[in-house]
């Protein structure tokens, strides 16, 4: 982890997860794309994966956050309690202001 | 949870042939000598469930420790002699409570806090397990043989990323005054992924 100054969302502001399946290695799953969620954690800049998957030095690091996400938002017809959420690890460069 | 999505046994041959090309290319091109690898197995043999077990214990009967523990992991586990190595991803703590039950998956591939408590369980790495809880996490609670109410929030955490999940499952009730070393019974792998929760004394009494 490197000191991170440079973070763009605090905790607590709402995001859109981008959209896209790139043929490369990624790691924002398909079931959060496009779906509003909120910055539970801020964890500071880490090696994107995007490169370090092919050997490369994975910089500029990017920030990482935890995102929540209401389990209702996520699944139509969610068949537990309207509370329940769904927390993931998501990279900066995957998030959208909304 | 039995099936696994795909039948690990029928593929055992082919996986393991894979797993040692995947190796001797490692090593001929130079990313990591066999020395590494065998290494990092070693590290991760050395952990096991009991592992976790013993510093969740101590984290329920020292409220002050369990503070340090949930804010940072890795200082508290140095506490108790568990030094994490450089290779391992950062490992955060997330306590369950009368309010919140979080459970923990990785949904892309099997991340997992290895270099606490070891190698996950064959259900957490099947396709079963990994595509049912987040959809549907309190039907998995359900198969495990817990059923939560809904004025308990369920917090499903798909760990895709630098940071590995592992729960502090409640402490049960009837619990006072047992040690810290019987408490640490209590406190399974189930538990500390969340599928469960700590068994209570009467069912370590009865097993």
């Amino acid at each position: 982890m490197t000191a991170n100054n440079t973070a763009k969302f605090r905790v607590g502001d709402q995001v859109r997860i981008r959209v896209g399946v790139p043929p490369t290695h990624f790691r924002t799953p398909e079931y959060i794309q496009g779906k509003l969620g909120r910055v539970q954690t801020s964890w500071g800049a880490f090696p994107n994966p995007e490169g370090l998957a092919y050997g490369e030095d994975g910089l500029p690091a990017q920030p990482l956050y935890l995102i929540e996400f209401a389990q209702t938002d996520l699944w139509r017809g969610y068949k537990g309690a309207t509370r329940d959420t769904l927390m993931i690890d998501v990279y900066e460069n995957w998030l959208e202001t909304t | 949870m039995a099936e696994n999505g795909h039948s690990h046994g029928d593929n055992a041959k082919y996986y393991s042939l894979r797993a040692q090309a995947m190796q001797a290319l490692l090593i001929e091109k130079g990313v990591c000598t066999l020395g590494d690898i065998l290494t990092m197995a070693d590290q991760i043999d050395a952990r096991s469930p009991e592992d976790g077990a013993k510093i969740l214990a101590h984290a329920w009967v020292d409220p002050e420790y369990k503070k340090r523990l949930l804010a940072d992991a890795a200082s508290a586990f140095l506490e108790l002699g568990y030094d994490l190595p450089e290779t391992s991803p950062k490992i955060t703590v997330v306590e369950n409570t009368d309010e919140v039950h979080s459970m923990a998956v990785c949904t892309l591939c099997s991340c997992f806090p290895r270099a606490i408590i070891g190698r996950p369980p064959a259900w957490y790495k099947g396709l079963a397990y990994r595509s049912k809880v987040v959809v549907d996490p309190r039907g998995v609670l359900k198969e495990f043989g817990t059923e939560l109410d809904d004025a308990i929030q369920v917090r499903v955490i798909d760990s895709s990323a630098d940071y590995r999940y592992l729960i502090l499952p409640k402490r049960p009730a009837g619990t006072e005054g047992m040690t810290e070393e019987q408490l640490a019974k209590l406190i399974t792998q189930e538990s500390m992924i969340g599928v469960g929760l700590a068994l209570s004394p009467e069912a370590v009494k009865a097993s």
